[in-house]
């Protein structure tokens, strides 16, 4: 079993790889680099942020061992961890003892002088850790399961969505009595119990999120499946004789995707916001900014209250769910194109 | 002998109601020969569609054909597997639609769409798919053929939309094109230009029509035989001017004297009385007998047979059997 940072760095590299294939083939379709186009001069902000919270989180997903280890002859640990490109930008005894405020000098209780006074530019949280440190490491968390989660997601609820609306039948009865039962189930308590079930691994948390997550997607994706189906033009692709699988993949599917697309932006925000709410119970994946708020609640009730903390975190959890929002919506519409005639 | 493209006898389609299959195609039997066009005339709900679809068995679900036959280019339509009936489709008899507005896929570009038709019957490349593609637009008289090929639907109006549908059904020229109600959703200017379209291409190609239509105008514009259908069985069937000059069958007409002339102009149109019964209300007789002005006693309890009135003009109707009879009893004296 290689170590858990190599894993990683592998992961980063065949993502990096996978969506530079994605882009090219993008490209050579006029309809998506149209598309791109689009969004960029609509969203440019918008689209920056997310670049950027995505470097972040690829940076941070990078790690080695060795290297820059100089927190004093004594520590043998952070020779032996592997640090992130993300840790490898703050020196190695950055840690400060307890809190301290934005680009205080001292302590903030106590007065103690820091070891790197007026460098934090976001304070320190109370063993110490640099609040800027974490709120970065916090966007591979978000990143990581708002994008596995709806790439669980997505699959699932195209495969049952679609063949239940265009099988019909005894089929569709099928999917849609566990459609039903699923939504009927408390969804907290069912990631819960699955939380409990899988362990609190982030992939494991990942799994039970996608798991009570693709019933809106697939509901959606069987009512338009159903609506497709007896389309005209459907009916002329048949009429033609276009094979059932054809059909399914260059008549219906495509024309799911407006939907699927505005619904993994939603799903996107709002995974990373149920995270926030798992951590808030306790069983959230260790290093989210959900977390981060959840330690808030004991700081904000001190005297005087720590804040930094939970702004940062929170913050930082606005600017990405708001930008992804806005760079799904204008996607949507260079995808869709009949608003893509409006907006050319 | 002219060539049979296409033979039907004794076809039935159900759809399953909440008492038993209600027979929507009700033993319908017809042909079209080679370079003919028959339209099949009928108010809405009366089967004409289903049996367009039951010819292709596209009928959608839960729909299915219950009986009957169906020779198509000389192939049992009913009896083939469902690839070999893929083949058939498109290749052999195509379709167009009532509606252009949505019968193109608002994702894909025209041109896309009709390569996709092309290539689906024929090994071609993707570049001589294209040609063909624009020689075809050019052909239904798209205006600037290159330039469209790469318009989406929704930047082509109605007329384009059905000229760009009548390239896709052309392109692996089908012995046979069923036409749905092909002008029904356009207005009255382009719908003459589409069906001098269709006239045009017909003659060209020898290509055989089955339009549907409820449009007796049309059907003066196009057909060369007419059949009649009410209540999922046909009541009359004729040579064009045979049906439009000399219908026999009450209900055709009744059709005919309801269409608005020049010369009764002013006076109310006629109107057939009632409406169309509901299935369930489908006695083992005529259909027509509880709206006809002519039923006898009978009409309702006994179901007419076709009866020869002329050289190919047939008709299903009690009243005409016995004014025959009379005829015949008067000759005889």
């Amino acid at each position: 079993m290689p170590e858990a940072h190599v894993v990683s760095n592998a992961v980063v590299a065949l993502l990096v790889l996978f969506a530079a294939l994605v882009l090219r083939r993008a490209g050579r379709s006029r309809l998506w680099r149209e598309a791109g186009a689009s969004v960029v001069r609509r969203r440019p902000v918008s689209l920056a942020v997310v670049l950027l919270f995505v470097a972040v989180a690829l940076l941070d997903a990078v790690s080695w061992t060795g290297g820059g280890g100089d927190a004093g002859e004594g520590d043998v640990v952070s020779v032996h961890q592997p640090r992130s490109v993300v840790d490898r930008a703050f020196p190695a005894d950055w840690n400060e003892a307890s809190y301290s405020a934005p680009l205080a000098r001292v302590e903030f209780y106590g007065g103690a002088p820091l070891r790197h006074p007026g460098r934090h530019l976001l304070g320190t949280d109370i063993i110490g850790r640099d609040v800027l440190h974490l709120t970065l490491k916090g966007a591979r968390v978000a990143l990581l399961v708002g994008g596995l989660t709806t790439l669980i997601v997505i699959p699932l609820a195209l495969l049952f969505g679609v063949s239940a609306g265009y099988r019909g039948g005894r089929w569709d009865d099928v999917v849609f009595f566990l459609i039903s039962t699923l939504a009927a189930m408390p969804g907290l308590l069912l990631l819960i119990a699955l939380i409990a079930v899988l362990g609190r691994g982030p992939v494991q948390v990942c799994v039970a999120l996608g798991v009570t997550g693709w019933v809106g997607l697939c509901r959606l994706v069987r009512g338009e499946t159903l609506k497709l189906r007896e389309l005209d033009y459907v009916r002329a692709a048949r009429a033609l004789g276009v094979s059932e699988p054809r059909i399914l993949f260059r008549h219906v599917i495509p024309n799911l995707m407006h939907l699927v697309v505005i619904t993994a932006v939603l799903l996107f925000s709002g995974l990373v916001l149920s995270e926030a709410v798992l951590s808030w119970l306790g069983i959230g994946i260790d290093g989210s900014w959900g977390q981060m708020i959840d330690q808030a609640r004991d700081e904000l009730s001190r005297d005087p209250p720590i804040t930094w903390n939970l702004l940062s975190a929170s913050a930082a959890l606005f600017a990405l769910i708001l930008a992804v929002n806005r760079v799904g919506d204008a996607v949507r519409d260079a995808l869709d194109p009949r608003t893509a005639a409006e907006l050319a | 002998m002219s060539e049979r493209v296409l033979t039907v006898e004794g076809l039935a389609t159900a759809f399953p109601g909440p008492a038993g299959p209600v027979r929507v195609v009700d033993d319908v039997s017809f042909h079209v020969d080679r370079g003919e066009v028959l339209a099949l005339v009928g108010e809405s709900g009366c089967g004409k569609s289903m049996t367009a679809f039951s010819l292709l068995r596209l009928v959608p679900r839960p729909g299915r054909i219950v009986a009957g036959r169906i020779e198509l280019a000389g192939r049992d339509v009913l009896a083939l597997p469902v690839t070999e009936m893929r083949a058939v489709r498109g290749r052999e008899a195509a379709m167009i639609f009532q509606e252009p507005m949505t019968s193109l896929n608002p994702v894909q570009t025209v041109g896309v769409q009709v390569v996709e038709a092309i290539r689906l019957h024929e090994r071609i490349g993707a570049d001589a798919a294209r040609r063909r593609t624009v020689e075809l637009f050019e052909r239904v008289g798209i205006p600037d053929p290159g330039a469209r090929f790469d318009a989406w639907p929704h930047q082509l109006s109605g007329g384009m939309k059905q000229r760009v549908m009548i390239a896709m059904a052309l392109c692996s020229r089908p012995k046979l094109l069923v036409a749905d109600e092909p002008t029904t959703a356009l207005d009255v200017t382009i719908q003459a230009q589409i069906l001098d379209l269709l006239r045009e291409i017909q003659r060209e190609t020898g290509m055989s029509i089955l339009l549907i239509t409820h449009d007796l105008g049309i059907v003066n514009e196009l057909a060369d035989r007419v059949a009649v259908m009410y209540a999922a069985r046909f009541v009359e069937e004729g040579s064009r001017t045979a049906i439009l000059g000399a219908a026999r069958h009450p209900y055709s007409q009744g059709l005919l004297r309801s269409i608005p002339a020049r010369a009764r102009r002013g006076v109310r149109l006629a109107e057939i009385g009632g409406t169309v019964p509901p299935p369930e209300d489908w006695g083992p007789g005529c259909r027509f007998a509880g709206r006809c002005e002519r039923v006898l006693d009978h009409c309702a309890a006994e179901r007419p047979g076709a009866l020869r009135v002329g050289e190919g003009h047939q008709v299903c109707c009690h009243a005409v059997a016995r004014d025959l009879a009379a005829a015949t009893r008067e000759a005889a004296r």
